[in-house]
């Protein structure tokens, strides 16, 4: 046989990515035997109801077809303004969507994200350091494969963490060093806990050459303050690591009291020594956010105090892929500049960007409450992102069940939810979790008119799962 | 208290315990830490680039990510279509904004990289309709659509939208690829060979690169597992094998006989790699070639399809040019259909093919559509090459949408059928005269032989350079072929991508060219070139 499992690359076989995996596969089965699933299981806001945004789908749809723009009656279908947009990409581009553009982007485009962040953060940025990707994942995968040489090389990751990090750290043959978020803290994060980690990581040998931070977190929610931003990255400037900020949940910010900071920005006012030599890559996305788009498949990279050398190698990899998707790259430009007070289409897009920013929000809430309502589960509040991450006490009748049943605790929990609910979530071990601590991770994304019937559904399996497995010596957690 | 105190505490150390084991479990998971251990690297040495010429500002030891602390596999590995030479031209065209007449030619003319529509071929209008429809899905309510777009483009698009759950174009898709259009892709490719496909062998990616990219990873663990590549080859394979730690096996490509393939040959580099240690793991055959541009003949396939099943090795078909044949004596023929007219089926080899809606007619490269066809792999394998597609989530969705267009185009009775058919054979009769023109000028110049191009985008001439050319190359620090191509920008601003950057045999010199640029630019490419030639022979001449 050419190529049986056993000659496959290991590193492949050991990856894990449970947001597709075990529970995402029955629920597709069940799906096809006819059973209605809510999936829950990723971030995928357009899958449950969320429209996309009107302006930027006239604007693509329009560079998709250019000879719509000669037509005399494009007026009737779209308005002035995607017009005029339609036709400012497609004059950034070398031949519109259909020809390969730089390796790094449209120059135009990067140029707008450029001036995004500057706005954003009130700090100049520059192009030539920013590359466009096909969705954030790429840009994540090509920076750990540059840092990552062997399995020496240790890239701490926040536990619980968004698989990606875990799956290609595998992938490349890496070793991942996590760090513990503090569920009590609401999952805050100690540097006590990074010094400790790093500090065992090199007492087996391994170099530790990079920090994962997810702000706002995934599955976590937590969006970090000012103060924790500057300890990480004077903690970074102490222990030389390259500073990897996934940020692709900026816009989805639901408490006031922590709005949403970059670290670069941070960085860049902690001044010298450290806004000269910390390394920083920060990552961004149109598939979160209000935007949702992630179909699309588009995202960037911003890179600060790489060498330029090295932003060489990173710039020669990439133009191996030959080019990013070009419609994705209009998205990323139209997401940056979005259409202004005064614009045609304004109050639409305002309006549109407004309701779901604030159905999100409401969301969050209703979720972490209903949560919190069931018995044996604690949630944290979702800050941010698009998850809700609540603790489930499993009692030792249920660990004793699961273990009967060859599963881990929570995968036999959430087989057990979703076989009775048709609520696809994703346990927590696939996440990283404090050993003998249960979690799951669902979104916030169900429609809105939905949710009390989805958070009756799922009190009403809880309580009962519960019950049902309590045994007489009761439990006792921390 | 104090018995309170002596529970918190043996909490706290539980924690602590519980923490220290929870951590010394996930580094558990990773193999044994062993030194790093340098091994011969047997790779083609051409493929190579030294990390040399650090700058200090990158010796600075203090950062952790500079030029030496960076994944060697990364500095090793090269890539010549978007290499130097186009970094030069892109200095140059900006240049010229501002200086025209410092300058013999007045544009810069991209002949390196197979991007059609980035010199003037238009898209094919039906696939644009039913993408910008798909896009814009409010469009199908609207009144006013039908007097802007065909009948058919709209019926499908509302068929390809029930195809997809919520009609939500913007949502990830199954990790393969949305399940109607891998159906489509599944009939067009049974209607192609005459032999069934299966829906569920289809991995709908960002184009075809990844979908190598993710087969590499998959077949290489270590540099002693080799790869079977042509020489020339598309630098995507030497550059894949490299970022992912294995060897290139290199075959000669026999340039007398038209670029043909020796199984002889085959099996000689085969026997060789396997004397040196290294287990080959599969064959990639680049069929219509890349940069060489031949169209395999079909008894030739059979003999390959025999050797890989003979040999165990895993057959990687890129099919990319499929469409692009422009000789009557030759018919592209899929790899899988060859092996199923051999009655080779799933247990007897294991081929995975190759496709991309970035070249044939469409020339839709900015758009990164393409798929692999998996076949002849066990169930426990495939779930590994589904879990690396999944930690991606999904290639996009207009690219799938199109990968199932290109494989379904307008029939016969459709609305928009005569028009495709007009745009579609109005590209490739152009194409296949611009082949022939540029290969009847290149084969007019000095000590230039040219292989015609078959099939595919390219012309890959050799140069036959004088000993007085070559040595001032070498003072020059340059390869013989890159000093060649260097001068032919700055004499005429045309853009090739020299030999050494797709493998040649050694002291031969090679460029390839493609035959893109829009026919009313050929007389003039044509003349440069040949007057630049000539000027560059008068110069070297022995």
């Amino acid at each position: 046989m050419a190529l049986d499992y056993d000659a496959l690359n290991e590193n492949v076989k050991k990856c894990q990515y449970a947001v597709r995996g075990e529970l995402y596969l029955r629920a597709s089965e069940l799906q096809k035997e006819g059973k209605k699933i809510i999936f829950t299981n990723v971030g995928n806001p357009h899958a449950l109801g969320q429209k996309p945004l009107t302006f930027p789908r006239q604007v693509v749809a329009l560079c998709q077809a250019p000879f719509l723009l000669d037509d005399p009656n494009v007026g009737m279908l779209f308005p002035a303004d995607a017009i005029a947009r339609a036709k400012h990409y497609l004059s950034l581009t070398s031949g519109g969507l259909g020809a390969y553009s730089d390796s790094r982007g449209l120059p135009g485009v990067r140029k707008e994200v450029a001036e995004f962040i500057e706005r954003r953060d009130g700090y100049p940025s520059d192009p030539e350091l920013i590359f466009l990707t096909d969705g954030a994942s790429k840009g994540v995968m090509q920076i750990l494969n540059c840092v990552i040489r062997g399995e020496r090389d240790g890239i701490l990751v926040p536990v619980p963490q968004y698989p990606l990090y875990s799956a290609t750290i595998s992938l490349l043959g890496g070793s991942l060093v996590p760090y513990y978020l503090d569920e009590s803290e609401n999952w805050g994060l100690d540097v006590n806990n990074l010094r400790q980690s790093v500090a065992q990581a090199r007492s087996q040998g391994i170099s530790v050459r990079a920090m994962v931070i997810i702000n706002p977190g995934n599955p976590t929610g937590q969006c970090l303050s000012e103060a924790n931003l500057r300890e990480i990255l004077r903690f970074c400037y102490n222990e030389k690591l390259v500073l990897l900020g996934d940020e692709v949940y900026q816009q989805n910010i639901y408490q006031d009291e922590r709005p949403f900071i970059s670290a670069k920005k941070v960085l860049m006012d902690m001044g010298s020594p450290f806004s000269k030599e910390v390394q920083l890559v920060s990552f961004h996305t149109v598939s979160k956010g209000y935007w949702g788009e992630c179909g699309q498949r588009g995202g960037y990279f911003e890179m600060t105090n790489i060498p330029p050398r090295v932003v060489e190698e990173i710039y020669k990899v990439a133009s191996i892929a030959l080019s990013p998707n070009v419609s994705a790259q209009i998205f990323m430009g139209l997401m940056v500049s979005p259409p202004k007070p005064g614009d045609i289409s304004y109050d639409q897009f305002a309006r549109e960007s407004k309701g779901i920013l604030e159905s999100l929000r409401r969301r969050a809430k209703i979720m972490t409450d209903g949560f919190n309502s069931c018995k044996n589960v604690v949630c944290n509040f979702t800050e941010g992102a698009m998850y809700s991450f609540p603790q489930i006490r499993l009692p030792p009748g249920a660990l004793q069940a699961a273990k009967q049943a060859g599963k881990v605790p929570d995968v036999f929990y959430c087989l057990k939810l979703l076989e009775a609910t048709g609520i696809s979530t994703v346990p927590g071990s696939g996440f990283g979790q404090k050993e003998g601590v249960f979690h799951l991770r669902t979104t916030i994304l169900p429609a809105e008119e939905e949710m009390p019937e989805i958070m009756d559904s799922f009190k009403k399996f809880n309580d009962e799962f519960m019950t049902q497995y309590e045994n007489n010596f009761g439990y006792s957690r921390m | 208290m104090r018995r309170f105190l002596i529970s918190q505490a043996k909490t706290l150390a539980d924690q602590i315990r519980r923490q220290h084991h929870t951590s010394r479990r996930f580094l558990s998971l990773l193999p044994s830490l062993s030194p790093p251990v340098p091994s011969p690297l047997l790779s083609l040495s051409r493929f190579l680039s030294s990390a040399s010429n650090m700058s200090a500002s990158d010796s600075t030891s203090s950062l952790p990510v500079t030029l030496d602390s960076i994944n060697p596999k990364v500095l090793k590995c090269e890539y010549a279509v978007r290499g130097e030479i186009v970094n030069i031209a892109q200095k140059l065209q900006e240049d010229l904004k501002t200086n025209k007449d410092a300058y013999p030619f007045d544009e810069i003319i991209y002949c390196n990289i197979g991007n059609p529509q980035s010199l003037g071929q238009l898209p094919i209008k039906f696939f644009r309709e039913v993408l910008a429809l798909c896009d814009h899905t409010s469009l199908l309510d609207e009144s006013e659509t039908h007097a802007l777009f065909s009948t058919d483009s709209i019926d499908r698009a509302w068929k390809i939208l029930d195809q997809i759950p919520g009609r939500a174009t913007g949502a990830y898709s199954h990790s393969q690829g949305i399940k109607g259009l891998r159906d489509t892709i599944a009939a067009g490719i049974e209607a192609r060979d005459g032999y069934p496909a299966d829906p569920n062998d289809i991995f709908l990616t960002d184009g075809a690169s990844p979908a190598v990219h993710m087969m590499m990873q998959l077949l290489l663990s270590s540099e002693k597992d080799g790869i079977l590549c042509p020489i020339p080859q598309y630098p995507l394979y030497s550059a894949s094998i490299a970022l992912h730690g294995g060897s290139l096996v290199p075959y000669y490509l026999d340039e007398a006989t038209g670029w043909g393939l020796e199984i002889s040959d085959l099996k000689k580099q085969l026997e060789e790699a396997r004397s040196k240690g290294i287990t080959v793991r599969a064959l990639v055959v680049i069929n219509p070639g890349n940069p060489t541009g031949q169209v395999l003949a079909e008894e030739n396939q059979r003999d390959i399809v025999k050797f890989c099943k003979q040999e165990g090795l895993v057959l990687l078909a890129d099919e990319v040019y499929q469409e692009n044949v422009y000789v009557p004596d030759k018919k592209f023929h899929s790899f899988k259909k060859v092996a199923r007219s051999l009655e080779y089926g799933e247990k007897d080899i294991a081929l995975v093919s190759f496709q991309s809606v970035s070249k044939g007619y469409y020339g839709e490269c900015g758009k990164r559509g393409g798929y692999m066809e998996v076949t002849g792999f066990t169930s426990d394998v495939r779930e590994q090459i589904y879990k690396v597609a999944s930690v991606n989530l999904c290639s996009n969705i207009s690219g799938q949408v199109l990968a199932s267009l290109v494989m379904s185009p307008p029939k016969p009775g459709d609305d928009s059928y005569d028009s495709y058919m007009v745009e579609r054979d109005g590209i490739l009769s152009s194409m296949a005269k611009r082949a022939k023109t540029l290969e009847d000028a290149l084969n007019n110049l000095e000590g230039v032989t040219c292989n015609r191009a078959e099939g595919a985008m390219y012309l890959f001439p050799r140069v036959n350079l004088p000993r007085k050319a070559i040595e001032a190359a070498e003072a020059a620090k340059t390869a013989p072929d890159a000093f060649y191509c260097k001068r032919l920008l700055n004499a005429t601003g045309i853009v090739v991508v020299p030999g050494s950057g797709f493998g040649q045999v050694p002291g031969t010199w090679h460029f390839r060219c493609t035959i893109l640029p829009q026919e009313d630019k050929i007389p003039a490419i044509v003349n440069r070139l040949t007057d630049f030639h000539k000027s560059f022979m008068d110069e070297f001449r022995d």
